[in-house]
């Protein structure tokens, strides 16, 4: 028979002798070109505003281009020395970066660019580059001994190590934010170590990030259940009404919600006012319900309440009351009858709320931010806190690539236990 | 000639590029950045508006400065800069300077000298670094509500370790700058050697070891309006922030509050140039802008110290209230006695891995 | 309460806002082992009288008896009530031997009394191979055998089957209903059955209750109910009539004279629910009751009519002819040896018996 070897003299063909195959792809090129250009311009969007952004922070959180693009002249030199020949490097190494600087100072002032990668590593070493560079530009004449010169301008100058860290900061790719990222350092013979114990952090906030998100997650299956129940079975004109309730948040801005959880719990807050005039707590003895852990947890759970009750209630809605009945009218008492054909029916709606809320939580950083105090802080608070405040870009790609990962492998595992096709978003 | 010497040596080196012209804007408006708030507002009163009667140039507000390096960076990484002046703090300044994305400014050229002449790098009160304008002066100072103590009230720095004789929780920024130099100063070091301790091996170690002490009862703010409102709500008993926002507290607001002057952090703010925007529009603004009358309006409507030595005596009463602002200024000469200048350079430097270091101090 | 019902309804109510009774002042008994169907149009309360007797919906107002107990505040799970739901319900997370072990697990059977009794309910519906399938992956008939086994499998009092053949289509729901019928004679347990079909349920029944209107119009065997409506509405609903409207001029207990509206003709009736001589009444009279063209005095009632259309079925020709003010008289004609040749458009004489043509309440 004809089959899609094409050696076979019995290819398939229309009535005019064309190969089947071909007039068929050709009777479908329209269609295929018409689909292609209506989804061009979502993908040129996604291209540009989503994969070209994190590409791009990807490339970062591995390059370190400052040094060889500023320095040029001294890192060649840099690398032709070692640190075995002497303490410091020669005097040709201190001309070249004068000239370096002197260059860049002629074309712009990027020569701080470089002073703020090292600055990372050598705290000091952006004025240490700074306060040299307009000493040399300001010079009238070139200096008797350029290494003289240029020693007496900042201490650090005068620290081997200084060199060994440019030296390796010179290698254009480098793994030192990954490095950073995980709690790790190099030293300042380029072995990695870990992180001395006061600069630990990301590690930690990694698995409480994981560990808060996991907590949301189940407190929102446990507080949206009973409610995506009640929607999807109570008579519309009452169901409508609490579809109202669940949305609004939605429709109400993120900081007037964070607030009124300030307002409720601080600690001269509704709620303490309230377990003070009850005799629950002691006026003095107020307990600290925001500004730490609990504040996280309680806000981000409100906030992302909505998207677990929404795809739990289009799954809810989808499950018809006979089936609850059938189990009851088979003998299977309310609680049973619950676990065991209800809940079952439910997974693939818990599974996309969960999903949902879970990835959220991890990337949130707003309600952490305004409400979390110090102990309520997640990795994303110190992703946006170093891609404004600190400006260590790279950093901040290094953080987010490896949450990235994390949520690819957490989706991958997901994907295989309960399946995505599976997931029912509304 | 100074520049002979220079344009020798690079010629011979490499090629030069030219980069970095400034286009002038034909647009005649100008797009500012600031804080946002009361502070943005007496900006808009003391400068924006009369400047733009003045001249006819239309000025764009955008509160951003809380992210104000960091857009600059973007933009100018970007090639697309859209801000033509932006407030921002001196530290921030000199690592954009170092960075190369703020324009360095002549002062004497681009300035107006003092009335009696005085050239504006002496009349200014601070060092005048490379791609900034100071221009006013502003404390992060503790402050305290007056009803959360019976007896007496505290008065000093070491007063907030003080848990036993001044009990309630304490409220700091959650930075490291200011509350290092505090927990030194509450240590026993002299408010003049702060940054002399902090600066060896030891010294960040000490500071944080005393910030132990307090650390379970300090709730950490981040934005300037919250700490008024922590201790106007008794959330708190002492909280550090920022002066002006604490005189509106307790002037315009009439709440219980009282500022500690004692060790109060010195900090200047001021005016940067993104590369690429010092149009002549944007030279005009900074001349008006800072010149010593400008400077002294200010303080009418915000509890700032002006930068200009020659506008301290300039400066008269609040604009809303008729109170005396002389007294309330952090630049008045019986507060800066007991205060610590901020050393912009240290933290410059120091920044990056102190903050780190306070963040992972935080978490643990 | 009488000694043989074993189901019994005692003057039960229902309603759901308050204000219109669903269900009025039901009465009806049912004897152990029977199969009786409720069958009435959608909105007749024969649904809601199903969900009362399983126990999902309470009753307003009287009584509900399973073998003489009482089970309005009875818990659904406790009334030993095996159900057949109308789009089966079946557990779609779980194989065709799951479902059908569920009342067994819930009831805490052994583990191997399970697999036994599982078997053979699967066995009785032919499904023995299925066990591990997912009811997704089975045809509507193989889903409507597995709720079945899975409602028998505990040996339940009483079986309640909600539209069970609802879905299927017409060749399928056919052989369904014999193959339900006979499981019910297999196992004799009891059945109430609930169809808006009443060729399903003519079939199936020992019994059916009609109802309408929250009411039953009449509960009787299938042959009682078809031969014998007592109301137009059970004449009307129970397979096809002719109807036609008119004043009962003249009664003596066995006959009656009635006087077609329209054309004035007088027939021949069997009073079977008239309000009495004057009145209004509805006639009625079966289709394959009509003779064509009869011979002089082969029926006591003779109309003029005339043939409008002619629609060949196979078996017989369905014939549509105007008689008087019926625009709709239907003849069934046998597609028989000699039957009779009619054209479009002829006038033909069409006859019946006196006892064919019930007079009914209007």
């Amino acid at each position: 028979m004809a089959q899609s070897d094409n050696a076979n003299p019995e290819v398939m063909t229309t009535s005019d002798g064309t190969p089947l195959k071909e007039s068929l792809r050709r009777s479908m090129r329209r269609n295929r070109i018409k689909a292609l250009l209506l989804v061009a311009p979502l993908g040129l969007f996604i291209f540009f505003s989503f994969v070209m952004p994190i590409l791009t922070m990807m490339y970062r959180s591995i390059t370190n281009p400052e040094i060889i693009d500023h320095l040029p002249r001294a890192t060649a030199e840099l690398r032709a020395w070692t640190p075995a020949e002497s303490d410091l490097p020669p005097e040709s190494f201190f001309r070249a970066i004068s000239l370096d600087m002197l260059t860049a100072d002629e074309e712009d002032r990027h020569i701080g660019r470089a002073g703020g990668q090292l600055n990372y590593e050598i705290p000091g070493a952006r004025s240490m580059l700074g306060r040299t560079g307009r000493a040399v530009t300001s010079l009238d004449e070139p200096p008797d001994s350029w290494k003289d010169f240029i020693l007496e301008q900042h201490r650090l100058w005068e620290d081997p190590a200084t060199y060994q860290i440019m030296q390796r900061q010179m290698n254009p790719i480098t793994a030192q934010y990954y490095l950073n990222a995980l709690d790790f350092r190099y030293d300042a013979e380029g072995n990695i170590e870990r992180q001395p114990e006061f600069q630990r952090i990301y590690v930690e906030l990694y698995w409480r990030t994981l560990w808060v998100s996991a907590l949301i997650t189940g407190l929102t299956i446990l507080l949206g259940f009973p409610v995506a129940y009640l929607l999807a079975n109570l008579p519309m004109r009452i169901s409508n009404l609490l579809m109202i309730l669940v949305l609004l948040p939605f429709w109400t801005s993120l900081l007037v919600r964070t607030s009124s959880w300030i307002v409720i719990l601080q600690s001269q807050g509704v709620l303490n006012d309230i377990l003070v005039l009850l005799g629950v707590v002691a006026d003095d003895n107020r307990p600290r319900m925001i500004y730490n852990m609990i504040g996280t947890v309680v806000g981000m759970t409100h906030i992302l309440l909505p998207f677990m009750i929404l795809p739990l209630y289009s799954v809810m809605k989808g499950i018809p009351p006979s089936y609850v009945r059938a189990a009851r009218s088979l003998g299977a008492n309310p609680v049973v009858a619950f676990f065991r054909v209800y809940l079952p029916q439910t997974v693939a709606g818990i599974g996309a709320g969960s999903i949902l809320v879970f990835i959220l939580s991890i990337g949130y950083y707003i309600t952490p931010a305004l409400i979390g105090g110090s102990s309520g802080q997640l990795i994303s608070n110190f992703i946006a806190y170093h891609m404004q405040s600190s400006l260590n870009w790279s950093l901040a790609a290094a953080l987010g690539g490896i949450l990235l990962v994390a949520v690819l492998i957490l989706y991958y595992f997901y994907n295989k236990l309960i399946g995505v096709d599976k997931m029912k978003l509304g | 000639m100074k520049h002979t010497f220079k344009k020798t040596t690079v010629a011979s080196a490499a090629a030069v590029g030219l980069m970095g012209v400034p286009s002038v804007g034909f647009a005649d408006s100008l797009t500012i950045v600031s804080w946002g708030g009361a502070y943005e507002e007496s900006q808009r009163r003391a400068y924006y508006e009369p400047f733009m009667e003045m001249t006819g140039i239309d000025i764009v507000q955008e509160s951003r400065s809380a992210e104000g390096l960091a857009g600059v960076r973007a933009q100018v990484e970007a090639g697309n800069v859209t801000w033509d002046i932006v407030d921002m703090l001196e530290p921030d300044s000199m690592r954009g300077c170092d960075d190369g994305v703020l324009e360095v400014i002549d002062h004497d050229e681009i300035l107006k000298p003092a009335p009696d002449g005085t050239p504006p790098t002496e009349d200014f009160v601070l060092p005048m670094r490379d791609c900034y304008i100071p221009q006013i002066l502003y404390s992060t100072a503790l402050a305290y509500n007056s009803e959360a103590f019976d007896g007496e009230e505290p008065s000093r720095v070491e007063h907030v370790w003080e848990m036993d004789e001044f009990p309630g929780r304490r409220s700091l920024r959650r930075v490291p700058a200011g509350n290092l130099e505090w927990a030194l100063v509450a240590d026993g070091v002299p408010r003049d050697e702060v940054y002399d301790v902090l600066m060896t091996r030891d010294g960040p170690e000490r500071a944080f070891a005393k910030l132990d002490e307090i650390k379970d009862d300090v709730l950490w703010w981040t934005e300037g309006a919250q700490p008024p409102q922590l201790l106007a709500d008794r959330e708190v008993a002492i909280a550090s922030g920022y002066n002006g926002r604490f005189f509106n507290a307790q002037v315009v607001e009439d709440q219980p509050i009282e500022i500690i002057w004692h060790g109060q952090v010195l900090e200047s703010d001021g005016w940067v140039v993104p590369q690429g925007k010092l149009s002549e529009d944007v030279r005009q603004f900074l001349r008006f802008a800072t010149d010593t009358q400008r400077l002294a309006d200010q303080a009418k409507y915000i509890a700032y110290g002006p930068a200009r030595a020659s506008s301290a005596a300039m400066v008269g009463d609040h604009a809303d209230t008729g109170v005396d602002m002389a007294p309330h200024m952090p630049t008045h000469p019986d507060h800066i006695e007991v205060g610590i200048l901020q050393d912009a350079e240290f933290w410059a430097d120091m920044g990056d891995t102190l903050e780190e270091r306070f963040s992972s101090w935080l978490a643990r | 309460m009488s000694d043989d019902a074993f189901v019994q309804f005692s003057e039960v109510q229902k309603s759901y806002d308050g204000e219109t009774l669903v269900v009025k002042n039901l009465n009806l008994d049912i004897a152990r082992g029977e199969f009786v169907t409720m069958l009435g149009p959608s909105g007749s309360g024969k649904t809601t009288c199903l969900m009362m007797l399983a126990g999902f919906e309470p009753a307003t107002h009287g009584e509900i008896y399973i073998d003489g107990t009482a089970i309005n505040k009875m818990a659904p799970h406790k009334r030993g009530i095996g159900m057949v739901f109308q789009n089966y319900a079946l557990f779609p997370h779980m194989s065709v031997a799951e479902n059908v072990a569920f009342p067994l697990q819930v009831r805490g059977y052994a583990k191997s009394d399970i697999e036994d009794r599982v078997n053979r309910a699967l066995d009785m519906v032919r499904l023995r191979d299925f066990g591990s399938r997912r009811p997704a992956q089975l045809s509507g008939g193989q889903q409507q055998r597995v709720a079945s086994a899975r409602a028998l499998v505990f040996e339940p009092k009483v079986v309640l089957m909600d539209e069970p053949l609802g879905a299927l289509d017409k060749n399928l729901r056919e052989e369904m209903q014999i193959e339900i019928k006979h499981l019910h004679e297999d196992i004799e347990t009891t059945m109430v059955y609930v169809t808006h079909d009443q060729s399903e349920a003519l079939t199936m029944s020992n019994r059916i209750a009609v109802f309408d209107d929250g009411v039953v119009q009449q509960l009787a065997s299938p042959p009682e109910l078809y031969e014998r409506p007592v109301n137009a509405f059970v004449a009307y609903f129970i397979g096809e009539n002719n109807r036609f409207y008119g004043t009962v001029k003249e009664s003596d207990g066995d006959w009656c004279k009635v006087e077609l509206e329209g054309d004035g003709n007088t027939v021949t009736a069997l009073p079977v629910n008239i309000a009495g001589v004057g009145e209004r009444t509805t006639l009625s009279l079966r289709p394959e009751r009509v003779v064509v063209n009869p011979n002089e005095g082969q029926c006591d009632n003779v109309l003029e009519g005339v043939v409008r259309e002619l629609i060949y079925l196979g078996d017989h020709i369905r014939t549509r002819a105007v008689v008087g003010d019926n625009e709709d008289f239907i003849v069934k004609i046998p597609n028989a040896q000699g039957h009779a040749q009619l054209e479009k458009g002829q006038s033909v004489r069409f006859g019946w018996a006196a006892e064919d043509c019930r007079a009914l309440d209007a």
